[in-house]
Formats: C-alpha cells, sequence, structure tokens
C-alpha cells in the first residue's frame, strides 16, 4: 500500500472516535432531561454539572480528532 | 497583515481551512538566536489582555452598575460562586489566579469568533497547543507545589486510594499516577482541540457556501449561522472548564479528597 493512502485510511479510522463522544453527549442529555423531569425543581442547579458533563465528554471525541490530525499533518 | 497573508499564500483563495492557524511575525525581534518575534499571536494576546482589563476597569465606581460594570460584575460573582462551591472557603487565595485564567481564556476564544473581513483577520489564540499547554502545565506545578507545602509526604497519599483490597493496590496506585500526569496533557488538549475543530468545521462549512453557488449556498449558510452559536457557546463553556477543572486540581491539593 502506498504511504499516502494509508495515512489518509489511518485519519478516518481516527475520526470514529467522535462516534464514542456522540453517543456520550446524547446520554449526558438524555439523562439530564429525564432526571430534570422528574424533578424539575432540581433542575436549575444541576444545569452547570451538565454543561460540565458536556464539555467533557466532546473533549474526548476531540482526541481522536487531534489524532487525525496529528496524522494528516506531522507524518 | 491582511495583504501579507494573502500574499504569503501564493493567490490560492483561502480555501484552506487551515490558513486560519497560521503565526507570522509582525514585528522581527531576534534575541541572541532566540527568534522573539512579535507575531499575529502576541498581538492578539495583547488584545485579550487589553479588553479584559478595559472591561474590568471602565466605570467601575458607580452604586448603580451601568451595562459594562455589570458585565464584569457578573463574571466576579460567577467565578467566585464556582470557586466556593469546590473549593470552600480554604482556596481564596487562587481567586485571582483562576479569574485571570478564565478571563483570558474566555476573551481569547470570543475573539476567535470575531471576523471583520480586511480589517481584523481573526486569530484565536487558544487554539494552539502551546499556549493552552502552557496554561495547563502552570496549573499543574502550581497544583503539586500547594499540595507538597501543605501536607509534605502526605501528598503522595493522593496516589494511594483508601478502601481498596490489597491485590487491587499496586495497580490502583499506578493507574492514579499515571492519570495525575496525564492532567497538564488533557487540560490542554481540551481547550485546543475544541478550539481548532471548531474553527476548523467553520471554514469548511464557509467553503461549501461559496463552493455551491448563489442558490446551493445558502443551505450551508444556515448551518452555518446554527454552528458560529454553537461555537460561542463552546467558547464559553471551554473557558469555564478549565477553570473548574482547575479549582478541581487545587482542592485534591488543598483539601485531599482521597
Amino acid at each position: 500500500m502506498e504511504p499516502e493512502a494509508a495515512k489518509l485510511i489511518g485519519a478516518g479510522l481516527a475520526a470514529i472516535a467522535l462516534a464514542g463522544a456522540g453517543v456520550g453527549i446524547g446520554h449526558i442529555f438524555g439523562n439530564y432531561l429525564s432526571g430534570a423531569l422528574r424533578n424539575p425543581a432540581a433542575a436549575a442547579s444541576q444545569f452547570p454539572n451538565l454543561l460540565l458533563g458536556f464539555a467533557l465528554a466532546e473533549a474526548t471525541g476531540l482526541f481522536g480528532l487531534v489524532v487525525a490530525l496529528i496524522i494528516l499533518f506531522v507524518f | 497583515m491582511a495583504s501579507e497573508s494573502h500574499s504569503a499564500e501564493g493567490g490560492g483563495m483561502a480555501l484552506d481551512p487551515m490558513h486560519q492557524f497560521e503565526v507570522h511575525p509582525i514585528l522581527k525581534i531576534n534575541l541572541g538566536g532566540i527568534d522573539a518575534s512579535f507575531t499575529n499571536a502576541s498581538l492578539w494576546m495583547v488584545i485579550c489582555v487589553i479588553s479584559v482589563a478595559l472591561l474590568l476597569l471602565a466605570g467601575s465606581s458607580k452604586l448603580v452598575p451601568g451595562r459594562l460594570q455589570s458585565v464584569g460584575e457578573l463574571a466576579y460573582e460567577f467565578i467566585a460562586n464556582m470557586m466556593r462551591d469546590i473549593l470552600g472557603d480554604s482556596g481564596r487565595a487562587f481567586f485571582p489566579l483562576i479569574f485571570t485564567l478564565f478571563m483570558f481564556i474566555l476573551a481569547a476564544n470570543m475573539w476567535g469568533m470575531v471576523n471583520i473581513p480586511v480589517l481584523l483577520h481573526p486569530f484565536t489564540v487558544t487554539s494552539h497547543i502551546i499556549v493552552t499547554f502552557a496554561m495547563a502545565m502552570f496549573v499543574f506545578i502550581l497544583a503539586t507545589i500547594v499540595g507538597f507545602v501543605k501536607h509534605g509526604a502526605g501528598y503522595l497519599k493522593l496516589f494511594v486510594p483508601s478502601g481498596v483490597p490489597a491485590i487491587l493496590l499496586p495497580l490502583l496506585v499506578v493507574i492514579e499516577t499515571i492519570s495525575y500526569f496525564t492532567r497538564p496533557i488533557s487540560l490542554s488538549v481540551r481547550l485546543f482541540a475544541n478550539m481548532m475543530a471548531g474553527h476548523t468545521m467553520l471554514k469548511v462549512f464557509a467553503g461549501f457556501v461559496v463552493g455551491m453557488g448563489l442558490l446551493g449556498g445558502f443551505v450551508p449558510l444556515a448551518i452555518m449561522v446554527a454552528l458560529t452559536g454553537l461555537e460561542i457557546l463552546v467558547a464559553f463553556l471551554q473557558a469555564y472548564v478549565f477553570a473548574v477543572l482547575t479549582c478541581i486540581y487545587l482542592n485534591d491539593a488543598i483539601n485531599m479528597h482521597h
């Protein structure tokens, strides 16, 4: 296989990590919503935690993106 | 600055989504072989610091606050409340540090979203890993020093979780140690990757708007508007997350929850 082709395939594979971030973000917002509908009084106080969880989950997926970019532009 | 960047590109139109991250010197300075040029990154850092200082200092003397003063007071209270929740009263001394970090990152992220064609080329300082890594490493070293000063050698107990079966302990110590030392990496890469990925995505969609012509271009344009809103949210969130995690690391060092 040509190195250039292998590079592109590897970068594409690394981007699959974003699927996990998608699952995680959906999980966080879904659980927040179900919790908020059960106990709306406590929902507002947990909003910062929701945002924190969202940011942490999103960042994990972006690590995969960074790997893809490293493969594409560094090697 | 604008004409310089375009000529450097060789007339290839700004469709390359990575072009926005290029650092080029404005004022060339050479300190004994070390390249200490004043670059566009330095210029934007100066702009960030000045804008934060103006926001917090301008008209901050009235009893009934004006709009600008309200923003400054809101930001102050926001961080003060967040610190009180996480650190308690023990971390009061670190308020200036965390407030500065938060405001600087927020200003850098928000200035990155501002684009005035020709006049003001947008540049996101925090989309460069060396900037975020420097800040994260500072926080990491500070937390470690604070931990050792406060607890002496007892700070090493942080790596030994309590209430764990003896068989699992060696494994957990290794995991805890690794997770401690990857903190600066995850802290810096989180901010850098979010900023860089967001801005690359915006540029890619902007390329679609140009590429799809007058009629088809409106679809990616609508998506761009939504993405810009999302990016502004992310810009704020990442500054907040950086501040929160700094607080959590300092809390580990001061109060030692393990």
